[in-house]
């Protein structure tokens, strides 16, 4: 009787549509790039398996700013962290540093003490500074974003300062199956190196999809209903028994083990760590994937990401060509040359490059504030100014 | 046993605080009885709010001693009053305007809850369990304050005498033992005043002690068996209704002095 207030009450999530629209891409995606270049996917698939590191990282930083409403600007650092961690125990480099013995761990293994480690460093900067509120915090965070890179250069008896540490072991899998997708007989194979971009998609797939139940979990349990009373109203939230610092503790600490399981897969594809990979612009851009898809929402910042990743990695980079196909192809083909000061038109697109992202974050922003899919709670708190209820405001205000 | 010679559930012992140069609350001293309605009552800026703010940890006293349940509370952080048993309700309402009316009563059974992060994070049994116990207890505590038909509706949402109310479900679903209430009835009509009080009597009966702040002495008077009068953050007056209200001091604070 009670139960059918509550099980029947809710709209249907309107979730549900974007995780099957998500889910459905990503597995006809890298069949649909098979085809469409003919066999010849490795390239594009190289680039949509970084592109999940990213989604990684959205979902990561949409707990501690989406959820609990804590600005962190130096979620990098998390991500450097990971990498790291697993630049040292998973390749020879060890032997180089003071300890002068080659750390090997298994990929699978450094996932988890990344997670860890990362967390702990989340909780080491979370401690002293979760007391400080809004722009405080976004200062502390930016600090601690600027420190871990530097570190990381610096520290070169450990850490080969700029050089990075290259070389690290390549992810292997106990046991794959083979197909034809990668041109194979169907077969199980044992010790599986993963170097096929294929292999290294699926792996990012079903990491995903691990990473968003557990998340999803979280945001529908007693600790996300916390998170959500924190952002909204702290001193009301301890009032009912909330213990603030810790709730906000655990968001960052989560948040940063995100951060740091990407930083490992990230080390373990590229299998080179340099501290020139995580500097602000990371950060920044992590945060705008998350903003831009839907501060809060699961599916949005997943949106987001993969969009912000698409236009930064793909359509400016490819820009200057398509500026070159299209003046050739509109008669104008003197446009490609350079001649005095001016440089030819790749060049020239080419340094407009953050000018079109920018444009295209304005304009996003200005059509859809509240992101491309956003949280209930977000959109409603978006039309807050636009359609207050007087009469609800008015009879407080006589009252106090 | 009668409520006038029930043990104190709270003592409020030389309780002083200073903002600066302010003295907002001048060595107040009195006990709320077990199973009682006790009311707070003074004009306006008389450090009402400001007791209960020190009460509950917001705030803490300067100098003084709180202690509820025989247990020392002075400077206990809010989350730890909360957890032993103090609810509060606030002035000006603060509910989490986007939360569901039931997730904001599902909040306040947070520091009830037992789920781990590990059972949130796998959504274990127990924490399914669980969750299925919070929203049945949180729809009876909608039921209980009357104001079910708003269950999905966001807090902000709601009427405002729903908000009110809903504050006080949410209050309730800690399982306190000592509800401070701050002005309940501000901004209702004499239709829903009498009907708050009605639901005030209702919790006192399911044995919770309500600590109430109210600025309309006739509201107060209807339910109170005791009430302290404080003026400019001093005591100035205890007793009966029948006491307070004849008493100069009080008379004066609230009308003026006669000439």
């Amino acid at each position: 009787m009670l139960r059918q207030f509550w099980e029947g009450g809710p709209r249907r999530d309107p979730n549900t549509i974007a995780y099957v629209v998500l889910l459905v891409a990503a597995i006809f995606f890298p069949i649909l790039v098979n085809v469409i270049t003919g066999g010849n996917s490795s390239a594009i698939m190289t680039i949509a398996a970084d592109a999940g590191v990213y989604v990684l990282l959205a979902i990561g930083l949409n707990v501690v700013v989406g959820f609990a409403g804590l600005l962190d600007l130096g979620y990098a650092a998390f991500f450097a962290i990971g990498a790291y961690t697993y630049a040292f125990l998973a390749s020879d480099h060890m032997r180089v540093t003071p300890l002068g013995e080659p750390i090997h761990i298994s990929f699978w293994i450094v996932l988890l003490i990344a997670m860890f480690v990362a967390a702990s460093f989340g909780v080491i900067l979370g401690a002293p500074t979760l007391r400080l509120r809004g722009d405080y915090l976004a200062i502390v965070t930016l600090g601690f974003g600027e420190i871990v890179p530097r570190v990381f250069r610096n520290a070169s008896s450990w850490t080969s300062g700029v050089n990075g540490i290259s070389a690290l072991d390549i992810p292997s899998l106990p046991l794959w199956l083979q197909g034809p997708w990668s041109g194979d007989a169907f077969a199980f194979v044992t010790d599986f190196k993963v170097i096929s971009s294929l292999a290294y998609y699926v792996i990012m797939v079903i990491l995903v999809i691990i990473c968003v139940i557990l998340v999803r979990n979280l945001h529908r349990s007693r600790l996300g209903r916390a998170w959500m009373a924190v952002r909204e109203d702290e001193v009301a939230a301890a009032a009912m028994g909330v213990n603030t610092v810790a709730v906000k503790l655990l968001a960052f600490s989560i948040g940063a083990a995100f951060s740091g399981f990407a930083g490992t897969y990230y080390a373990g594809k590229l299998s080179l760590v340099s501290p020139e990979n995580f500097g602000f612009s990371v950060s920044i851009t992590i945060l705008v994937m998350v903003v831009l898809g839907g501060m809060g929402n699961i599916p949005g910042v997943i949106t987001g990401a993969l969009l912000i990743y698409y236009v930064i990695f793909v359509l400016l980079q490819q820009l200057p060509e398509y500026a070159v196909n299209f003046v050739s192809s509109i008669g104008l083909s003197g446009l490609v040359r350079s001649s005095g000061d001016y440089p030819g038109i790749a060049e020239f697109i080419s340094r407009l490059k953050f000018l079109v992202f920018g444009l295209i974050l304005v304009i996003v922003m200005l059509v859809r504030p509240q992101g491309l899919l956003p949280s209930r709670q977000r959109e409603q708190e978006l039309h807050k100014g636009v359609h207050d209820e007087p009469v609800i405001e008015d009879v407080n205000a006589e009252t106090t | 046993m009668t409520v006038e010679t029930a043990p104190p559930i709270l003592r409020v012992d030389h309780v002083t605080k200073r903002f600066g140069g302010l003295v907002a609350v001048d060595d107040v001293t009195f006990d709320v009885k077990k199973g009682e309605i006790f009311a707070l009552i003074g004009p306006n800026g008389a450090g009402k709010t400001t007791l209960f703010n020190g009460i509950t940890g917001i705030f803490p006293p300067t100098t003084g001693r709180v202690i509820f349940q025989d247990r020392e509370i002075t400077g206990a952080k809010p989350h730890q009053v909360a957890t032993l048993g103090i609810a509060r309700t606030f002035q000006n309402i603060r509910l989490f305007e986007y939360m569901s009316a039931l997730d904001n009563v599902r909040l306040g059974q947070h520091c009830r809850m037992h789920a781990k992060l590990w059972d949130s994070l796998f959504k274990t049994p127990v924490e399914r369990a669980e969750e299925r116990r919070v929203s049945d207890r949180a729809i009876e505590l909608l039921q209980f304050v009357g104001i079910e038909r708003y269950t999905h509706t966001y807090a902000r949402n709601l009427p405002y005498g729903s908000q009110r109310r809903l504050e006080i479900a949410r209050a309730l679903a800690t399982n306190p033992a000592l509800l401070l209430l701050d002005e309940p009835a501000a901004g209702f009509t004499p239709q829903e005043k009498v009907e708050l009080m009605g639901l005030v009597h209702k919790i006192v009966d399911n044995g919770v002690t309500v600590f109430l702040i109210e600025h309309d002495m006739k509201v107060v008077m209807g339910v109170s068996r005791r009430i302290v009068v404080l003026d400019h953050g001093e005591k100035i007056a205890e007793g009966t209704p029948e006491q307070v209200r004849n008493d100069q001091r009080v008379i004066e604070a609230y009308l003026g002095k006669q000439h």
